[in-house]
């Protein structure tokens, strides 16, 4: 980034250290998700210390799939209010999910090599989100390739909207193949099958990355904001 | 609504004949879609997998990649001399503009296809027999959805930087479900199964037509208008 800081005083600045101080403590309480994966969970009989990963990996995912759905949403919003905040609110949230696809995306291989026996497979749950990385990519590329404010807005809302119809096509395509994934452990009808103290720390990591998630948006809001301030100001 | 189908046919018609009096963005499209089967035909291990065999996934990628590079031309043509904004400005719905561009290219891409296929059995010497038809009719479910994105992106990565890279970077991600359903039902239809196998690939590129057809009218307006 090359943008220069905004004056202290302006809303972009005072978005961007909010965003900024919540994105801290969510990184710092990240460090608190590590200490009680690693010294309070019990040990998960199969798969053992292989398991632990899943404390990054599921948040990530959930994250990410957060993420990917505001965008979707707001991007329907937008060709129906046109209102800017909500362009910006969806680049920042594309370009966090991306972020957090990544690292469920690498954190997904590492825990399968040693599990499943092989980095990656086509199963459903892999080839989705897989492909709704690349779509944001792809979103992320438009938005840089679109000079014009107004243009890149109704662009990338398009893309955003046809992306959030995509994703269940993707996903009914690919369920016929049998899935090794596994299944739902949290979110399921009956109640969650693993142990209080994994549930727990579980539950709290889901918390610490959604609140690593408003955090990130909100600097990447605040920059936007910014950006488009010198912009502006480069113009008039 | 005939009245908006006729505008639509008005400029696929337009579109149409431009190319017939140029020929040139076809008949690239076709050799680049013989090429891909080339280089096929020497990617592949004759000792290993026989031809029939790999049939369905090298003809659903050569006509995803040139559906891709076909599609590439609808608007690139409109770019010059501000064709775009004349076409625009003419008293033709939005929505019978998208669909006349939507038209042009599948007249296009149907070409490509169905000059692609007889090269297909001509190189890789796959009987398709009693399945021709089925092959066919599959292919005409699965180009009309994703031409439809295409369309539409085509539209926005024509006023991009890199519309040549931006356009498959885009579309791929949205070909991935009709190349499926498509592959999984071409293979079924040459191994001779019963259309009962086939049902559920069927639904889902019905689907996926109707919901992207749709859609895709209905935003057009979205990415032209100012």
């Amino acid at each position: 980034m090359t943008t220069p800081l905004p004056p202290a005083d302006s809303t972009a600045s005072r978005v961007v250290r909010r965003g900024l101080i919540l994105s801290g403590l969510a990184l710092l309480a990240l460090a608190g998700v590590y200490v009680l994966a690693l010294g309070y969970t019990p040990i998960e009989a199969r798969q053992g210390l292989a398991q632990k990963i899943f404390y990054l990996h599921v948040p990530a995912a959930w994250s990410a799939l957060l993420a990917f759905s505001l965008v979707g949403i707001t991007s329907a919003l937008y060709l129906w209010l046109a209102d800017p905040r909500l362009d910006r609110f969806a680049a920042a949230s594309a370009e966090v999910g991306v972020a957090f696809s990544a690292v469920m995306l690498t954190t997904g291989p590492i825990w399968a090599k040693p599990i499943w026996g092989t980095w990656w497979t086509w199963d459903a749950r892999l080839t989705l989100t897989l492909f709704l990385f690349f779509l944001f990519v792809g979103y992320l590329a438009l938005r840089a390739s679109v000079h014009d404010p107004a243009e890149r807005a109704r662009f990338s809302a398009v893309v955003g909207i046809l992306g959030l119809l995509l994703v269940p096509f993707i996903h009914l395509s690919v369920y016929l193949f049998r899935t090794l994934h596994p299944q739902p452990i949290v979110l399921k009808p009956s109640a969650p099958s693993l142990p209080p103290a994994m549930l727990r720390t579980l539950l709290i990591s889901f918390a610490v990355f959604t609140v690593m998630y408003v955090g990130f948006v909100m600097a990447r809001y605040g920059l936007s904001l910014a950006d488009e301030a010198r912009e502006g100001g480069d113009a008039g | 609504m005939s009245e908006a189908l006729r505008l639509a046919l008005v400029v696929a018609g337009k579109d149409l004949r431009a190319e017939l009096r140029s020929r040139t963005a076809l008949l690239s499209a076709l050799v680049f879609s013989a090429l891909v089967l080339v280089i096929f035909n020497f990617a592949r291990d004759p000792t290993v997998l026989a031809a029939a065999d790999l049939a369905p996934s090298v003809l659903w990628v050569t006509f995803a990649l040139a559906a891709t590079v076909t599609m590439n031309r609808a608007f690139t043509v409109e770019r010059e001399n501000g064709a775009l904004d004349g076409l625009l400005l003419a008293p033709i719905p939005r929505e019978a503009i998208f669909l006349g561009k939507l038209l042009a290219n599948l007249a296009f891409v149907g070409t490509v296809e169905a000059l692609t296929l007889p090269l297909l059995i001509l190189f890789f010497n796959v009987d398709f027999g009693r399945a021709l038809p089925g092959v066919v009719g599959v292919t005409a479910l699965a180009t009309l959805g994703f031409v439809s994105v295409g369309t539409i992106f085509g539209a926005m990565a024509v006023r991009t930087r890199f519309a040549e890279l931006l356009l498959p970077v885009l579309l791929l991600p949205f070909m991935v479900p009709p190349i499926i359903a498509a592959v999984q039902v071409t293979s079924r239809l040459l191994a001779g199964r019963p259309l009962s196998e086939m049902g559920g690939w069927l639904r889902l590129l019905t689907l996926y037509d109707i919901v992207f057809v749709t859609l895709c009218t209905m935003v057009f307006s979205a990415v032209v208008d100012e």
